[in-house]
């Protein structure tokens, strides 16, 4: 921060740059278990996100063969074997909870690692990095072009890095729009520019920001833009496994030569030998044996360069590894390292998860594929016949979840002697109106009921409207009130 | 601005001089992004003034280069509007009332399309719901005036009551107090006769064989022998428990007296024929119509 200076030292009253400039990253590349590991998690990610618009799931005639598809334009969406209405929108809500308890629970039992490994600003810059290296090199590379003069050879690279870039970027918001319309259609429909305006326009938005945020903004969404980091201080404990400089083992840092002088001599030397080769890989900057911090992604990366280094030096890897505070104290005390996944807080989440997941799929398994509403009249209320009956009128909304039409037939509960009229019936029998509902559709009705006057009958009754499918004896109810005027 | 110029020795940087409370203010320099966008805002503002209507002049403005209008572009929203009516509407315009009502499709088009049209014409006489008011009949009941079946509903909106149209229905109710055919005891005592072919109270002097004679002279030509009313004329059924005006002695004796000439309008020239049409299927629909 700003510090009291004295007038003196202010010669002009140029106050400077109001920001400090990013001091560019160029992260080296790496092999190790680690660095595998994100390579596969990266090929699973990319892949599903790729590709799952073109996986077919036949649901029978008139409905999309899509396996997952939002159709907004008929208000449905689709994931496989489930079709959701717009009303049961909770089960995303559901969706969204477990997500959030998943990476609670990811949290506490190794801190960051959704942020190292699956979050999406990871794995596009991690993509873009690994074509920035293969189009312009490794960091020393890449380090000493930008500090000489640009010459044809490397605007060309830069060209062809930049090109990449934004078909890896295009493509990624071409992808996005694949999961609102049928795939194939969509794709042919792009290629002869006659898909909708808006296809193109959220094409254009999600390529200008993957080829932003993965290829120019990196590190910084997630030390500066990325609530992460910041909530989950407050979730990790001090038994949740974080990237970890073990500096009960590392410090003193010396080279191999002084450190064999030194330990020749009795003393303690540490095992870090400062070639900085964990700072070299880490893809956001920083150094990890100042700590745990904000920036650290988890990702690993400095575990693989660190154990490199240690094998080629003759000695134990694990310098860097996923550990905590508790076991570097234990090991300063002498005491044995502990590992406990099993504690209160993670009992906690997975039971959580358990119970949402239980309480989804009671709901999906009983959700009723046949549903009435109903909602009276409000202007008129009541309505008195000629002979002095009393009238009301309804609407019923019926809704079919199945993929073929039906025929349903409509009863009355209610006032004594209560007749039921349907406006727009197909009825078969004249006491009980019939009507055919359309497949995966809702269907609206105006019915009416009429009941004799009676002077001493409650002003308001109970009235039930049932709804029972005549092939398959389906049964679905929905409950109003008769009113006297 | 160089005068003022003052270093603020806490954090290093100048002031601009001006001061409140003892409190100055900082001369901080803006991001460049954000003097770029407001340089860019006000070129933007110079570009609207050419391609808009933007300026005021002594009688008009200036119309800019896209002759832009609201009033243009409402016009083309509502063209635009009709022509995507205009297929479906075709079909209800070709289907009959009777086609419509048994199509559950069709039916839903009209009742749909007569609902606003309902709303925005029909709603001030007859309420939002059609329940009506004293003198403006209830839509949602079983009497109708002058027919509900939906060809008769259909005939009423097009042409109306009284409403001076050549088609239109006509009927009256005459004035019997006021042009001097009955007294006012024949008055009472009729308008008591009344009240008792619907079951209602009659007053306790009331004489029902005077009532009947006075009845069956003057109003069984149009209210039936009966009293079961006369669709064709509009007269009302008088045995029932609906009462356009009213079913006390006072409205009564008021509605024989004065007589009563309720107007419908003629809608036939102001909505076009398949709104008519529409329109006739939703106010059938309300009360199921007859």
């Amino acid at each position: 921060m700003n510090k009291p200076v004295s007038p003196d030292e202010l010669t002009t009253d140029e106050d400077g740059p109001l920001y400090a400039p990013r001091k560019k990253v160029y992260p080296q590349s790496v092999s190790g278990r680690f660095r595998s590991i994100k390579w596969r998690l990266m090929a699973v990610c990319l892949g599903v996100y790729y590709l799952l618009p073109f996986v077919r799931w036949h649901r029978g005639l008139g409905a999309p063969d899509q396996a997952v598809l939002i159709d907004f334009p008929s208000r449905r969406f689709y994931f496989f074997f489930i079709e959701l209405w717009p009303q049961e929108v909770y089960y995303f809500t559901g969706l969204l909870v477990l997500a959030a308890f998943a990476l609670f629970l990811m949290n506490a039992l190794g801190g960051r690692i959704w942020c190292g490994y699956l979050c999406p600003q990871t794995v596009w810059t991690d993509l873009f990095y690994a074509v920035e290296r293969l189009v312009e090199g490794d960091r020393r590379a890449q380090m000493k072009a930008d500090a000489g003069p640009m010459t044809v050879k490397r605007a060309g690279r830069r060209a062809l890095k930049h090109a990449i870039w934004l078909m890896i970027a295009w493509w990624t918001g071409g992808a996005w729009v694949l999961y609102f319309a049928d795939a194939p259609t969509l794709v042919r429909d792009l290629a002869t520019l006659q898909a909708p305006v808006i296809a193109y326009v959220w094409i254009a938005m999600l390529t200008a920001s993957t080829y932003l945020l993965a290829g120019y903004m990196r590190e910084q969404v997630c030390v500066y833009m990325c609530p992460w980091p910041r909530i989950q201080a407050a979730l990790t404990d001090e038994w949740a496994l974080n990237v970890t400089y073990k500096y009960d083992r590392g410090e003193p840092r010396c080279s191999v030569k002084k450190a064999f002088d030194i330990r020749s001599l009795g003393e303690k030397a540490g095992d870090c030998i400062d070639c900085n080769q964990c700072v070299a890989v880490c893809p956001t900057g920083i150094d990890i044996r100042d700590g745990a911090q904000l920036g650290c992604i988890q990702c690993g990366l400095c575990i693989d360069a660190c154990d490199a280094v240690m094998t080629k030096v003759s000695r134990k890897t694990g310098l860097i590894g996923y550990d905590n505070d508790i076991n570097i104290q234990r090991r300063v005390a002498g005491k044995q390292e502990i590992f406990k996944p099993v504690r209160a807080r993670t009992v906690v989440y997975a039971s959580l998860i358990t119970v949402v997941c239980a309480v989804m799929l009671y709901a999906l398994m009983s959700r009723t594929l046949l549903d009435v509403n109903v909602l009276h009249d409000r202007n008129p209320i009541a309505v008195r016949l000629s002979d002095g009956a009393i009238r009301n009128g309804y609407t019923l909304r019926f809704l079919n979840k199945r993929g073929f039409d039906r025929v349903i037939a409509i009863d009355v509960d209610g006032p004594a002697d209560a007749k039921l009229h349907v406006i727009g019936a197909d009825s078969v029998t004249p006491d009980r109106p019939m009507i055919v509902l359309g497949r995966d559709t809702t269907t609206e009705l105006r019915v009416l009921v009429t009941a004799p006057f009676d002077e001493k009958a409650e002003k308001s009754v109970p009235v039930t409207f049932r709804v029972t499918d005549i092939g398959l004896g389906e049964v679905a109810s929905a409950t109003d009130h008769f009113v006297l005027p | 601005m160089s005068e003022h110029n003052e270093i603020d020795r806490v954090s290093g940087r100048s002031t601009t001089g001006h001061e409140w409370d003892g409190i100055k203010e900082l001369n901080t320099p803006l991001p460049r992004w954000w003097v770029l966008t407001f340089y860019a805002t006000i070129i933007w503002a110079i570009g609207y003034w050419v391609v808009y209507p933007a300026w005021p002049l002594v009688s008009g403005y200036t119309t800019g280069l896209f002759q832009y209008s609201t009033r243009a572009s409402v016009a083309t929203d509502l063209a635009d509007l009709e022509k995507l009516r205009g297929e479906k509407m075709a079909v209800l315009g070709n289907a009959s009332l009777a086609d419509i009502e048994k199509d559950p499709a069709l039916l839903a088009l009209a009742r749909a399309r007569g609902k606003t049209v309902f709303a925005d014409n029909c709603a001030p006489c007859h309420g939002s719901g059609g329940a009506g008011a004293k003198g403006y009949p209830n839509l949602n009941d079983d009497d109708w005036l002058w027919g509900g079946s939906l060809d008769q509903i259909m005939q009423t909106i097009q042409f109306g009551a009284r409403s001076g149209h050549a088609k239109t229905h006509e009927g009256q109710m005459l004035a019997f107090g006021r042009d001097g055919v009955l007294k006012k005891d024949e008055i009472v005592t009729v308008a008591n006769y009344v009240r008792s072919l619907s079951g209602l109270s009659t007053a306790p002097k009331f004489d029902p064989a005077a009532g009947k004679k006075i009845f069956t002279e003057n109003c069984t030509s149009c209210h039936g022998d009966n009293a079961k009313g006369n669709p064709e004329l509009g007269a009302p059924n008088l045995t029932d428990q609906i009462w356009l005006y009213g079913s006390d002695e006072e409205t009564l004796v008021e509605t024989i007296t004065n007589g009563r000439a309720g107007v419908m309008p003629a809608w036939v020239g102001r909505l076009d024929p398949v709104t008519v049409k529409a329109l006739a299927v939703y106010v059938h629909s309300l009360g199921g119509g007859k």
